[in-house]
């Protein structure tokens, strides 16, 4: 099957600007993609450049097979949804949603019916005949995504649509977005600067920065097996352990020597016969790191760590330590018995690790 | 205040006015205010009074002073009898010309300004700015450099000493301003609306007819009022580009006080310089209410 979207060799610039560099993502039919990155990565721009709101510079984009890269916006069979809404003010909330349907000549009983399906899905029945101006931010939100539902488009396309609500609406129009998108069996293409938004969200992800995509998987291989110590960071809150280390081999067996704030390094196993280079940094998730005795494995391995600062988040209790001349992070059970000052037996689970290379910052295992 | 102040011990004049002074300031203040608006409204008074006097009162009696006897005479010569050179059809002709002249001027540069707005706010082209630093250029160009270069175009055009003629150099002058007024308003307006409209497959005119002429309402009066005052109260494009049929009523207002024989006749000025100033008294009355919003309007929630 052909993939719904294809993006390829897409760049842009302005003038001597690069916005965007070489871009390649497919995603396939009934796919949750998310565009995640820092503000100012270029995700909005290219999520602009797959409405055609922006033209591009370089390369082509295609959508359910049809060669769209000079197609006007509104022959890409897309709706989409914008941060701001974007409801036309002058407009009652069921004229903003039938607007489009009008405009491509829907007859009325069509658009009646459709407008009466979506009102009901989104629970928006007493707000029809209401002004966007007299709508809350979450009724205007819900709208938005009426007026994009009801045109039953190849591809929904959002641009942080939630970040303009308060934190508890966010989350419950989030799982809302989910449901939305497993009854409908829908394609869509979801931009946010929230690493829990993708992560939730997703089926596949694009991480960007500056303009390049730094890494392109599902939730679980971004979250576990980061491409390079940009996405290690910047995924996932506490965000990964990045602690400098050094390897030391012994016959077959490769070491991993980690500097503590005092006494010996730690020594940690490292892989097998690999070929890691001297210096390196190696990146451990803080749920990765246990109390010794809560965590079992053939590769997990205990150490005395001092530490240095406790902090109970009730489900979960982090403690902090120094290694490497980092500070480390690790996610406890709730009812550890670590005291700041004091040391406690940590257990590394090696199975989980990642290493990357402290100059280029890529992934070495 | 003062209360508050007295009641805690504090000598109440070392902080505020004490209550004697500020009843004395608040006074002071009124009466000013008083004296400058009964200046302002003297001519209108007197133009007024004077209108509503026979001749012979008037020779006779105080500018300032009531009239003895209320008569409409000065009134009906000046709408149909009073002489503008040879012909003495009073003002009524030349008032219908400037409302001929004045509605689709106005009109016509608003939509155009609202048009031009639209583009150069919301339309980001190559070269969108140095439009509209030129347009805006226009408003500062004094009439009085266009007026040879305007004959001879509305020679050339076939339109000189028409009413369209005149229409069309009222038009092409208002445009600065028009659109000056609705790109300062458009450009307040949410760039992700056009995007939103393009992508529910709307084009350039929809988007400007079904999303940006319904916002526009308090700019459009802002605008209205302001074409219309200036079109209606103009003299020079009136003088320089009409002839004897087609005087707009400002120059017809002019012919009318100046060309009379024998004895002057104040009232019939009076009466005709009221109705040629009436219209855009009755636009600001009806419309004023947006006037005011549309100069502070500025945001669209939405």
């Amino acid at each position: 099957m052909d993939p719904i979207l294809n993006i390829k060799n897409l760049s842009k610039s302005y003038g001597q600007l690069e916005i965007l560099q070489e871009i390649n993502v497919a995603i396939d039919r009934g796919d949750f993609l998310v565009l995640v990155g820092p503000s100012g990565c270029g995700k909005s721009t290219l999520l602009n450049c797959i409405a055609g709101l922006e033209p591009i510079s370089a390369g082509s984009i295609s959508i359910d097979g049809r060669d769209m890269t000079h197609v006007s916006p509104k022959d890409r069979d897309i709706a989409m949804v914008f941060q701001s809404y974007a409801l036309y003010p002058t407009m009652t909330v069921a004229k903003n949603i039938t607007f489009g349907m009008k405009v491509r000549g829907v007859d009325t009983a069509t658009q009646a019916r459709k407008l009466d399906e979506v009102a009901r899905q989104l629970q928006i029945e007493p707000l029809l005949n209401r002004r966007p101006g007299q709508l809350s931010g979450g009724q205007r939100q819900r709208v938005a995504m009426g007026r994009a539902l009801v045109r039953d488009p190849k591809l929904f396309l959002f641009d942080e649509p939630l970040s303009n609500l308060d934190a508890k609406l966010r989350v419950s129009m989030r799982s809302e977005i989910k449901k939305l998108h497993q009854s409908l069996g829908a394609t869509m293409v979801y931009v946010t600067h929230d690493q829990i938004e993708a992560m939730t969200l997703a089926t596949k992800i694009v991480v960007m920065k500056g303009g390049i995509v730094q890494q392109i998987g599902t939730p679980a291989e971004i979250y576990n097996h980061p491409a390079n110590l940009f996405v290690a960071d910047f995924m996932g809150s506490p965000a990964m352990n990045l602690i400098p280390a050094r390897t030391r081999r012994k016959g077959q067996e490769t070491l991993i020597e980690i500097a503590r704030a005092e006494g010996d390094p730690m020594l940690l196993a490292g892989p097998d016969g690999s070929d890691l280079p001297q210096d390196i940094i190696l990146g451990l998730r803080p749920e990765d790191i246990a109390e010794a005795g809560f965590r079992s494995g053939d590769r997990v391995q205990a150490a005395q760590c001092r530490i240095d600062l406790v902090e109970p988040a009730g489900a979960d209790t982090y403690v902090v330590s120094q290694l490497g001349g980092r500070q480390v992070t690790a996610r406890l059970h709730a009812e550890t018995k670590a005291q700041p000052g004091a040391m406690l037996e940590l257990a590394f689970d090696l199975a989980k690790v990642s290493y990357f290379a402290p100059d280029t910052g890529e992934r070495l295992n | 205040m003062t209360d508050f102040i007295s009641s805690t011990g504090l000598p109440a004049a070392s902080r505020a006015p004490s209550r004697p002074a500020q009843i004395a300031l608040r006074w002071l203040l009124f009466t000013l205010l008083g004296v400058f608006a009964l200046f302002y409204l003297m001519p209108l008074f007197v133009m007024v009074t004077t209108s509503l006097k026979s001749l012979e009162e008037i020779r006779t009696g105080s500018l300032v002073a009531f009239p003895r006897e209320i008569t409409f005479e000065a009134w009906r010569t000046a709408w149909s009898g009073a002489c503008t050179g040879i012909q003495c059809e009073g003002l009524r002709p030349y008032f219908w010309n400037s409302v001929i002249l004045a509605v689709p001027a106005v009109l016509i540069s608003t939509f155009l300004g609202a048009a031009n707005g639209y583009v150069i706010a919301q339309w980001n082209f190559r070269g969108a700015n140095l439009i509209f630093s030129a347009m805006l250029f226009g408003c500062f160009i004094p009439f009085q450099v266009v007026l040879l270069p305007m004959a001879r175009m509305l020679g050339l055009m076939g339109i000189a000493g028409t009413i369209p003629g005149l229409m069309f150099a009222h038009v092409i002058y208002g445009i600065g301003f028009t659109t000056l007024f609705f790109r300062n308003f458009y450009v307040t307006v949410p760039g992700d609306l056009v995007k939103a409209a393009k992508v529910d497959g709307a084009g350039f005119f929809r988007i400007f007819w079904s999303i940006f002429l319904p916002l526009s309402l308090p700019i459009f009066v802002v605008t209205v009022i302001w074409q219309f005052t200036q079109i209606w109260n103009d003299f020079l494009f009136g003088v320089s580009f009409s002839q004897a049929g087609t005087q707009p009523v400002t120059v017809a207002l002019n012919n009318i006080v100046n060309s009379t024989t024998g004895v002057k006749e104040y009232n019939v000025d009076m009466a005709a310089a009221i109705i040629a100033a009436l219209p855009t008294l009755l636009v600001y009355v009806v419309a004023g209410k947006y006037f005011i919003r549309g100069l502070t309007a500025g945001s669209v929630k939405g």
